[in-house]
């Protein structure tokens, strides 16, 4: 097969289709003959339109032979259902269609698929020869690499020899030089004792040389050797030259002694002025540390511990109590050690006693102990004043704190004074119902309460400025609570003999009674209104009067709340309570129990003057919470 | 400020009578005393041969003048010209001669310090005293005139004697514990003895007049040690140069270090004043002529005109690194001198050879550095004010106050060097001793205030 098929491909290559008819007619009968007659026939047709060599390989003679070569093939090929069979056996060249279409196009697909397939692995084949051609050029990269490596490696180990070599050499030099040293050293000091032996020996000779020398010379009775003087002079100071006696020497060690002697007490005048400036300023720098020391720690103390007590920790309060009563001790110290510095400075005056000296010194060094354990509780007190100043800043802006604080306070202010105001009108009233018409006595009380006005808004301004204005208001409000406490008290006292009066009108003693009562009255108010206008709310007062009498045996006349002081002077008719803000009058009411509350403090409250701005901020905050 | 004319001298003898009257100079083998206001002659006496030490006796009516060569020395009386005495050594021969301080004795050490000859004026009377040893400062005298301190060298060992001047009478011998006494000296009022040691060890030992060792002080070992040593004129301090470029204060009370100064190269002390000198051409008709440019304009026309400029901190000193192979090296505080107040400390540092120090004894801290163009040769407080006076062997006089420092040219012609100064015991003048040659300098109190700016 193969021979034929690569003629019949070298052919048309060479030559034209017109010549393949041609060949066709020289080559056909060659093989047409012996192999394939049967197919002749049937591929006749096809052979006419396109077909040039391949359809030499069925002629009419031979289909059937080509036909089972085919479906041999075919079967080999694994398309045994697809037979390509004659289509009748009567038809000699003809062929059922569909299987063989079907067949073809099985082959066409298949060739395809191969085709692709083959393509893939050619293009596989090519990735994997490039991968391997890479992958040799890495391998023998890397195998210079390694070389290489080796190589350093090696020449390394050789340096690393080397330099061991090396160290071994310089340790050798060491120890070579260490012991030259040594050896030197040894000279040296060798040498210098030699030097100094020799130098020794020299100078014994030089010296003896020297002897020698002054001998000869001395000796020669050089006649050079003279002092030619014209005449020979007067000493210095006029005096004759004395003997050499035992008395001389005497009187010259005397003489050096004494100008020792001078010598030590100049100096020692110098050092008695430098002593005495000295304890000067000791004795001043004393009592300069005894006046801080008695005076510092007081203030401080005083002033830090109300608040400081409340937010330190009783381990921080304890040493500030330990100061106090150190402080304390220091003053009690510092005043006898006053003492004893005076005294002991006027003996260092006059004699510079050691005991006085110790005393001093002494008294200075507990003093500066206890300035410096001050000063550092005071730096102590800053840095934990600092500490906590922060934490409060990161909790909240202490700025902030301060202005609600402070409008809290002026709102207190002004309702302690809206208070005050209504309380001394209310008192105005009282005292001016018994002896004037309403509306003098309502001109009165405008007046009254324009110069009250005009006075609490001094006094709020003074507030403002400071926080013990505020207290003083304090105490203003209190002693009128009192002066009110004395007028009801007064007033109680007045309406009992009043209603022992009405108790007596009723009784058949009335015409006898009344005249007197009325009297009294009189005498009381100076004045008939309230008698007019009593009556007009009798049951009110009856219920007043009950009341009156069961507190009157107890300590309500001492201290009336004014609630109840406003009831019974029918000062807050119904109607007009009721139709105020029920807020409003609950802070009243509030604040009357406090001041009821504070009244009975009063007295106490006088001694101690400090305890009011805490009753301050707890009535803010009670009001607070109230409106 | 005004400059005498020029006198010959030679051998840098140039001295003022301790009565500040007269002023003796040497001229060759010429003495010529001169008064020191009119500088008339007053005295002119010839000497046997070239003068080579002269010296006044502390009453100012004798001079002493000592041909060392020939063993001679010669002394002369200012009130009876014709009166002569000459004390001849010998074949012993001379190194030093010196008045004792009563004026009537006169003190010759031999060659070879063999001993110490004290001749008297007075009397026939020689005495001898052996042993002296040949150091740095070997004999002082008490600033009174009352003793003497002699170093002397027995056995390998060194002893101090202190002698009563007056008659020459042993006070005290006793030994030091020094290895090798390098000088004595007498604090100024008399009752303490500073002792050292040589340079080989850092020692200074303090003995009371009486011989008792008062203090040892040693701030360091195995290096050079002591250069130079200055009583305060109060005796208060005692101020110790030593080779390690520093200045040691040692209290008299009880004589520990009050305190250090380093003379670093590096200025940064920033209460520390530092002066250049700054030299520069004359430039005539130049509009910033400053004062004592026009005071010595006439004469200096060719010499380089200098002044003074204030430094901006930190300042570098120019050091001259010193052999130290070598014996003395040119390191270290060699020269230190207090003034008469008490008040400033001027020191000098070898290896800064152009630099003058002054240090504030009250701060106990550096004042102000002069910075000269070349090496100073000789400084010198005024005896009465707080006053420096210094020279670098060049034309110029420098003079340093706690108000400033002024470079004044003297107008002397023929290359006048100053060599040395010297100040009058008034304060009032001052002596320039050139090569050859010596020139008055008469400070005046009015124009003083201008030149010091």
């Amino acid at each position: 097969m193969e021979d034929w098929w690569t003629t019949a491909t070298i052919e048309p290559s060479i030559e034209n289709h017109e010549l393949s008819g041609i060949a066709r007619m020289t080559m056909s009968p060659s093989w047409h003959h012996n192999k394939l007659p049967t197919m002749h026939s049937s591929t006749m047709p096809l052979s006419k339109s396109s077909y040039n060599v391949l359809s030499a390989f069925c002629t009419e003679d031979n289909v059937p032979r080509c036909i089972s070569y085919i479906n041999q093939e075919m079967d080999s090929l694994g398309f045994s259902s697809a037979c390509i069979e004659a289509s009748s056996p009567e038809v000699s060249g003809g062929l059922n269609t569909v299987p063989a279409l079907n067949g073809m196009y099985e082959l066409l697909q298949m060739q395809r698929r191969s085709q692709r397939s083959r393509q893939e692995q050619e293009a596989e084949s090519l990735k994997s020869s490039s991968a391997l051609e890479h992958l040799q050029i890495t391998n023998s990269r890397l195998k210079d690499q390694l070389e290489l490596s080796k190589r350093e490696t090696s020449g390394l180990h050789e340096a690393e020899r080397q330099l061991q070599l090396k160290i071994k050499t310089l340790q050798n030099c060491l120890k070579t030089e260490k012991d030259e040293e040594q050896k030197l050293q040894s000279i040296i000091a060798s040498r210098a004792s030699q030097y100094s032996h020799d130098a020794k020996r020299k100078e014994r000779e030089s010296t003896k040389l020297k002897e020698r020398l002054n001998q000869l010379l001395v000796e020669k009775r050089d006649k050079k050797l003279a002092i030619d003087v014209l005449n020979y002079l007067g000493r210095a100071d006029g005096k004759r030259s004395q003997w050499k006696t035992g008395k001389v020497e005497a009187r010259h060690e005397g003489e050096m002694y004494k100008s020792l002697l001078s010598d030590y007490e100049v100096r020692h005048r110098a050092l008695m002025l430098e002593n005495v400036e000295l304890k000067k300023v000791l004795q001043q720098m004393k009592r300069e540390m005894v006046s801080i020391l008695s005076l510092s720690p007081r203030k401080p103390c005083s002033s830090f511990r109300d608040h400081v007590e409340d937010s330190l920790e009783l381990s921080t309060r304890s040493p500030l109590r330990d100061s106090t009563a150190g402080s304390d001790r220091d003053k009690e110290v510092g005043d006898c050690s006053r003492e004893t510095l005076d005294q002991s400075c006027d003996h260092a005056r006059e004699q510079s006693c050691e005991h006085a000296r110790e005393q001093l010194t002494n008294s200075i060094r507990q003093q500066w102990r206890r300035l410096k354990s001050h000063m550092e509780r005071l730096d102590s007190q800053a840095s934990l004043v600092q500490q906590s100043q922060q934490r409060a800043g990161k909790e909240l802006v202490p700025r902030q704190i301060h202005e609600e604080e402070m409008g809290r306070m002026r709102l207190e202010v002004q309702q302690c004074k809206d208070f005050i105001q209504t309380q001394q009108q209310l008192l105005q009233q009282q005292l001016n119902s018994p002896c004037y018409d309403d509306e003098t006595a309502a001109l009165l009380n405008d007046c009254y309460t324009l110069e009250e006005k005009e006075r609490l808004k001094e006094e709020w301004r003074l507030f403002d400025e400071q926080r013990r204005n505020f207290e003083r208001e304090r105490e203003n409000f209190t002693e009128a609570a009192i002066r009110l406490g004395h007028e009801k008290k007064a007033f109680e006292e007045d309406r009992a003999s009043w209603l022992k009066n009405q108790f007596l009108n009723i009784t058949p003693f009335v015409d006898r009674k009344r005249h007197s009562a009325s009297e009294t009255q009189h005498a009381l108010s100076t004045s008939s209104e309230p008698d007019m206008r009593i009556p007009s709310t009798p049951a009110r007062l009856t219920k007043s009067r009950t009341y009156a009498a069961f507190s009157t045996p107890k300590a309500v006349a001492g201290m009336p709340s004014t609630a109840e002081l406003y009831h019974t002077l029918r000062l807050i008719p119904d109607s007009s309570s009721s139709s105020r803000g029920s807020s409003k009058r609950g802070s009243w009411q509030e604040s009357n129990t406090i001041h009821s509350r504070e009244d009975s403090r009063v007295r106490s409250r006088d001694r101690y003057g400090g305890g009011d701005c805490c009753s301050i901020f707890s009535l803010g905050l009670e009001e607070n919470s109230l409106t | 400020m005004n400059f005498s004319e020029v006198f010959k001298q030679s051998n840098q003898l140039c001295r003022v009578s301790p009565d500040g009257k007269y002023l003796a100079t040497c001229v060759q083998y010429r003495l010529v005393v001169r008064d020191v206001n009119t500088l008339q002659i007053l005295h002119l006496y010839t000497c046997l041969d070239q003068i080579v030490h002269m010296e006044w006796s502390s009453d100012s009516l004798f001079i002493l003048c000592a041909m060392y060569k020939r063993g001679l020395v010669q002394v002369w009386s200012l009130e009876q010209p014709d009166w002569y005495c000459k004390i001849d050594e010998g074949s012993i021969g001379l190194v030093s001669s010196r008045w004792s301080p009563d004026g009537r004795h006169i003190l010759n050490t031999t060659e070879f310090h063999l001993r110490v000859t004290v001749w008297s004026l007075c009397t026939k009377a020689v005495s001898y005293i052996k042993y002296p040893k040949a150091c740095q400062k070997g004999i002082d005298f008490s600033r009174d005139g009352c003793y003497m301190a002699l170093a002397e060298r027995r056995d390998c060992r060194d002893y101090v004697s202190v002698f009563v001047c007056d008659d020459w009478h042993l006070l005290r011998h006793f030994e030091t514990e020094t290895q090798d006494l390098a000088g004595v000296e007498w604090s100024p009022n008399g009752c303490v003895l500073a002792v050292w040691d040589s340079c080989l060890e850092y020692k200074v030992l303090l003995y009371s007049l009486d011989g008792r060792l008062l203090s040892t002080f040693s701030a360091y070992e195995w290096s050079l040690g002591i250069k130079s040593l200055a009583w305060s004129p109060s005796s208060q301090f005692l101020a110790i140069g030593s080779y390690d470029e520093k200045v040691r204060i040692l209290n008299h009370i009880t004589w520990k270090k009050v305190t250090e100064f380093d003379h670093p190269a590096t200025i940064n002390n920033t209460k520390a004043v530092v002066y250049k000198e700054v030299e520069r051409k004359p430039v005539v008709g130049s509009p910033d002529l400053s004062i004592q440019q026009h005071i010595t304009m006439g004469s200096t026309l060719f010499n380089t005109q200098s002044k003074y400029e204030i430094c901006p901190l930190p300042v570098q000193v120019p050091v001259v690194k010193p052999d130290l192979d070598r014996a003395n090296p040119k390191v270290g505080v060699s020269s230190m001198a207090f003034s008469s107040d008490n008040r400033y400390l001027a020191t000098k540092n070898d290896s800064m050879a152009c630099v003058v120090w002054v240090w504030d004894m009250q701060r106990l801290g550096l004042l102000a550095v002069l910075e000269q163009t070349s090496a100073v040769r000789c400084f010198q407080w005024d005896p009465r004010r707080p006053r420096l006076a210094l020279c670098t062997g060049n034309a110029k006089l420098y003079l340093w106050s706690p108000a400033g420092c002024v470079s004044v040219q003297v107008p002397a012609e023929g290359g006048f060097q100053v060599q040395s100064v010297t100040w009058h015991c008034s304060g009032d003048s001052l002596i320039l001793l050139g090569k050859e040659q010596l020139c008055l300098c008469y400070m005046e109190v009015g124009e003083e205030e201008d030149d010091i700016k």
